[in-house]
């Protein structure tokens, strides 16, 4: 790819990019939000049409109208989020897209053999007549890759495979990838875990602002100047972000969880939140972090268990009551469960507020545009304004706007699900400070993630679940990764 | 949204230089009977029912659903409001009655969509067969023979005028008004544009997403009765079986031409009018255009298609591809 | 009952010679559905008299399906009644479940509208009036009101519909014979009040207030009743300025023609069990070959 440009109404969001890609390697593509990565790879992949620049593909200039005319070249695309339709079976997810026999006439046979040996060429082992939906996101992914690769594929693009998957999972990932550029193929690789980039990648190109920073063997790269690089600021400040914990404190008790679970869900725990404090949530893809969330918010109803709020008996729980009752929540898919897309910033913000105030109190149109334009400077969400669709901003800008709704409705008590999942480094650094921040100022945190740096970061104490059971927790100066995963499981490995 | 009200704006524009020309006093206004006369008064005064009904439909759309049992609202209306005449009810409270009436057709809509969790268009379809049928069966309370009524009250709202301006107009804007504050001025149409977005991320950020879509098909089985109102005082008469048929439809297709889309999220008031007015006057110019009847359908279709595949974002790209290749 | 039965029997001396053999005749009768005010009186007529005429009369409303009336036909030929009375929904689809009431040996009827299939003989008769005759009957009174000079307005029925395509080729062939009668507008009013204001409405303008127009024509009386609102809105006399003349003669239009305001309206009669349950019940006693089509007489009512 050769100067490449694209123009978004008030954004250059490429400008004059080169991009080269050679057989048999695996090439990350880096980058904060908004740096350019997702819109180079959709104008690659015939998504978006190019303002000027030239693509050649084995030397021949090529112009693709589309992303199937892409494919039939060869060049195929698994996106972050996943694009499968949940409801339908494996197989015929698998059958979507360019067919062969007759248009329109599709042979099941054949489809289940092709769907089996698509999946075979992953080591994935799956009941191909169940609902894609009825499977963890982590195999989803997978799927989605299967269904990305055929015979021609010379290139394939992974934009954020890992996001959600676990170690084990990513390492499976992994051999595959290792696997597809032995054959030849050519990997573009987008990612925000640093260990990974180094793991599987052979060159690294990095993007900012539009344009293309730099290109590079990534052994000749190391991590401090990557992250430079991408975030244009020394490393010096991020650590400073990271390092930046308080030490524990008893503060007064926000929420006191008493035996709170739901059967098949999540065993009955005990959970203490307290001002100042900041709790984190840690265990691996599917031992119930997300569920712990989502029952003390009340957006899963427990069956069994107390609750109680500022002191308060919370009876009937529901997401109205406990925003009522200041705990406010960030769900973990954003896309699924966060945002509004059609709503702008502005909407999506006002939200849950709103709901707070009542339909009849409505907030005046200035004191609306006010918090947003405060909450958008607070969080550094890149927009020209506040009316902008919220799906039109890039993943890590729209995790803020989750934020910022949860933020705006003042809680004394706010719960993260992965709050920087598919964020760059210098978002992520933004975030874990403004977590410490709030905490400071006297609000209760609990954070869940997948990611256990981050978790180590930014808590006072940790609560670590495996298996959907709360297991233990780890508190101050003892919360060390080797501590957690020890918790975890004595001997589990994890990679990162 | 301003690119996007050009269209059925011009649309509106387009179908009327057309009546023009094919009828010469079209644009005439006179004074007849105390009231406005002329065929853009008839545009306007018939568009009336369709526009109200479209206002409730623009409302249940916006929260991804839909409302198929307009029409049979209608006929029970009317059928309501005939039973109780007979029985002797003062004619202001069988206002209120009608209005209840359809207000109970709502919640019956909303029950089953909010709470049950069926599919709109599966629940409201049950009310639209059934409807036509509770309205005949509302007829026999008094014997159904002879439908037809007298009341100045309610055919002064719907065909009287005041200050030469037909009643059914003021209380067309009226309503409007209301609605517009209701959706607008309070976090109403937030919350039920957010429902409709995304009802699952509205119900995490504390939206009640049950109780807006209920309320939601409450508020469109009373815009239907206002429209049930003025249609059955209009011909002072109760005909379930065809009264208001397939002004569902009609509805639909208003809420599209404004701009709505079904995939919900977004209520274009405004434009949704426009998009009544657009259907009404397009069947008021073919009805003087002399066209035998069995092209009103056609020209509809027609005329429907080009205002919607020139509001397609994919068929306008196309169009200015190909202008600028031409031009380039 | 048996004396009702035996008074009936005396009236018409065909039934009276079934004498004391025939019990209750049993006769299926799939109505159409209950739209506008003609067919409801139609269904009650036939249950009514179908007792004077000691039958049993099994009834079902289609509904304004037709697979609602093909279940209910093939009901009626497994109960094995005698004879089975169809007011089709519409014209064609009626082959196969004729030849199955063919095959039972029961006698199938046509009423009001008629079917559409290859072979004749899969009915005896159609039992109905004469939709062409009302539209000559109604033309024929009109030229001889206006003395075969007069431009017409005409609303239509439904588009399509037998009745509207019927009576619009009888009221032509009539007013055809006349040179300066003619329709200068014509719009279909969908056999509704409220389609029939609409489209007077938008007459009124077209032609500067029914300027120069001598008669309004309509298809049903319901369409003519909505034209009649529509003028008086527009501060014009139905019935005084304009000619008035409308189908079916349903109780309301007998008020407007009291009133003066509609002149004439052709009648089309919903007491028809007097017509159909002769014909039916002599062909159940003595099946001979009939004309396929027996017509119900029309009557012309005017305000005098």
């Amino acid at each position: 790819m050769r100067g490449i440009t694209k123009a978004f109404p008030g954004v250059r969001a490429l400008d004059d990019v080169d991009f080269t890609l050679h057989a048999g390697e695996v090439h990350a593509l880096l980058g904060e939000n908004g740096a350019g990565k997702s819109t180079l790879i959709k104008i690659l992949t015939g998504a978006l049409e190019r303002d000027s620049g030239e693509i050649r593909l084995d030397g021949t200039s090529v112009d693709f109208q589309s992303t199937g005319e892409a494919q039939s070249h060869g060049v195929s695309t698994v996106y972050q989020e996943v694009n499968l339709i949940p409801a339908m079976s494996v197989t015929k997810n698998l059958a979507l897209g360019p067919s062969e026999g007759w248009p329109g006439v599709i042979s099941w046979r054949k489809a289940r053999a092709r769907a089996r040996a698509k999946l075979a060429r992953l080591n994935l082992d799956i009941d191909i007549e169940q609902p894609v939906g009825s499977y963890s996101v982590a195999v989803q992914q997978l799927v989605a890759i299967a269904h990305a690769l055929d015979n021609e594929t010379s290139v394939l693009v992974l934009d954020e495979p890992t996001a959600s998957l676990d170690a084990q999972e990513t390492a499976t990932l992994f051999d595959i990838v290792r696997d597809l550029k032995q054959r030849g193929m050519a990997v573009v690789f987008i990612t925000h875990f640093l260990d990974q980039v180094y793991e599987i990648s052979d060159r690294i190109s990095v993007l900012r602002n539009g344009g293309l920073v730099g290109s590079a063997m990534a052994s000749d790269v190391s991590r401090k100047d990557l992250i430079s690089m991408m975030i244009g600021r020394e490393l010096g400040e991020v650590e400073a972000a990271y390092s930046g914990k308080a030490s524990p404190q008893t503060g007064k008790e926000k929420l006191v969880a008493k035996g709170v679970g739901r059967r098949r869900t999540l065993k009955p725990f005990d959970l203490t939140l307290r001002a100042g404090e900041v709790v984190g949530l840690a265990g691996l893809l599917g031992s119930g972090r997300t569920e712990l969330t989502k029952l003390v918010f009340g957006a899963i109803r427990a069956d069994s268990g107390s609750l109680k709020v500022n002191g308060k008996e919370a009876g009937s729980h529901s997401p109205r009551r406990s925003l009522a009752a200041g705990i406010a929540f960030c769900p973990e898919d954003r896309k699924a469960e966060g945002l509004v897309g059609e709503l702008s910033i502005r909407e999506n913000i006002m939200l849950s507020i709103q709901s707070k105030q009542g339909w009849l109190r409505r907030l005046p149109r200035g004191q609306q545009e006010q918090i947003a334009a405060e909450m958008i400077k607070a969080l550094a969400i890149a927009t020209p304004d506040a009316e902008k669709p919220v799906r039109q901003l890039s993943g890590g800008n729209q995790q803020k706007v989750v934020l910022a709704r949860a933020l705006a409705s003042r809680p004394d008590i706010l719960l993260l699900d992965e709050p920087t999942r598919g964020i760059d480094v210098g978002a992520h650094a933004e975030i874990i400070t403004l977590i410490r921040k709030l905490c400071s100022e006297g609000l209760a945190l609990l954070v869940a993630s997948s990611e256990l740096d981050e978790v180590v970061a930014a808590s006072d104490r940790v609560a670590v679940l495996r298996d959907r059971e709360k297991i233990g927790e780890i508190v101050g100066g003892e919360i060390r990764r080797d501590n957690i995963i020890r918790v975890i499981a004595g001997d589990d490995d994890r990679q990162h | 949204m301003q690119s996007r009200a050009i269209w059925p704006l011009l649309a509106l524009v387009l179908i009327l230089i057309v009546a023009g020309l094919i009828s010469p006093g079209f644009y005439e206004i006179r004074i007849v009977e105390g009231r406005l006369f002329g065929n853009l008064i008839d545009i306007l005064y018939r568009a009336v029912p369709t526009a109200l009904v479209a206002l409730g439909m623009a409302v249940v759309i916006g929260t991804k659903g839909i409302d198929l049992s307009v029409g049979s609202i209608i006929a029970i209306v009317g059928a309501v409001i005939v039973w109780r005449i007979k029985m002797g009810d003062p004619h202001v409270a069988i206002l209120f009655i009608a209005l209840g009436a359809g207000i109970l057709c709502g919640m019956w809509n909303g029950f089953l969509v909010a709470a049950l969790g069926i599919q709109p268009i599966i629940a409201t379809l049950i009310l639209m067969v059934s409807g036509r049928g509770v309205g005949l069966l509302i007829n026999q309370l008094y014997g159904g023979t002879d439908p037809s009524f007298e009341s100045a009250f309610l055919q002064g709202l719907s065909t009287g005028s005041i200050w030469y301006i037909p009643t059914r107009l003021v209380l067309a804007a009226g309503i409007f008004a209301a609605l517009w504050l209701l959706i607008r001025r309070t976090a109403l149409g937030l919350f039920i544009e957010a429902v409709g977005g995304n009802a699952a991320a509205s119900n995490l950020a504390g939206v009640n997403a049950r109780l807006i879509v209920f309320f939601a098909y409450v508020l469109c089985g009373l815009l239907a009765a206002w429209a049930g109102i003025i249609m059955t005082a209009d011909t002072h008469t109760s005909d379930p079986v065809s009264v208001g048929l397939y002004i569902e439809l009609d509805a639909i297709l208003a809420v599209v031409i404004g701009g709505g889309s079904l995939a919900g999220g977004r209520i274009y008031l405004g434009m949704t009018v426009i998009g009544a007015l657009v259907i009404q006057s397009l069947t008021t110019a073919t009805l003087i255009s002399g066209l035998p009847p069995e092209y009103n359908l056609i020209i509809k279709a027609l005329v429907v298609l080009t205002v919607l595949f020139l509001q397609s974002a994919n068929a306008r790209r196309a169009i200015h591809r190909l202008v600028y290749r031409r031009a380039s | 009952m048996t004396l009702k039965f035996a008074l009936a029997g005396v009236a018409l001396g065909a039934i009276a010679l079934a004498g004391p053999s025939a019990f209750a005749q049993t006769i299926g009768f799939s109505q159409v559905g209950s739209e506008g005010d003609w067919r409801p009186a139609f269904s009650a007529n036939m249950q009514e008299s179908a007792k004077d005429y000691g039958v049993d009369l099994k009834f079902a409303n289609a509904q304004g399906k037709q697979e609602e009336q093909l279940r209910a036909v093939r009901a009626f030929i497994a109960q094995g009644v005698d004879a089975i009375i169809i007011a089709p929904v519409v014209v064609t689809g009626w082959d196969q479940v004729l030849r199955e009431a063919r095959d039972a040996e029961i006698p199938v009827f046509l009423v009001d509208r008629d079917v559409d299939v290859e072979d004749k003989s899969l009915y005896v008769t159609r039992i109905s009036a004469d939709f062409n005759l009302e539209g000559k009957l109604a033309g024929a009174w009109l030229a001889a009101e206006s003395k075969g000079d007069c431009k017409i307005v005409e609303l239509q029925g439904t588009t399509g519909s037998a009745p509207a395509i019927e009576r619009k080729k009888g009221f032509e062939a009539v007013i055809g014979q006349f040179p300066a009668m003619e329709i200068v507008a014509t719009q279909s009013g969908d056999f509704t009040t409220e389609g029939g204001k609409k489209v007077m409405e938008a007459f009124i303008k077209s032609t500067d207030n029914l300027d120069g127009i001598c008669a309004s024509f309509a298809h049903n009386d319901n369409m003519q009743l909505g034209a009649i609102q529509a003028m008086k809105e527009a501060g014009l006399n139905p019935g005084k300025d304009v000619q008035m003349v409308s189908v079916d003669y349903v109780p309301a239009i007998k008020d407007a023609l009291d009133d003066g305001e509609a002149n004439a309206s052709v009648e089309l009669r919903s007491a028809v069990g007097e017509f159909i349950y002769p014909v039916v019940l002599d062909y159940i006693k003595n099946p001979a070959e009939l004309d396929k089509w027996i017509v119900i007489p029309s009557d012309l009512h005017t305000a005098d």
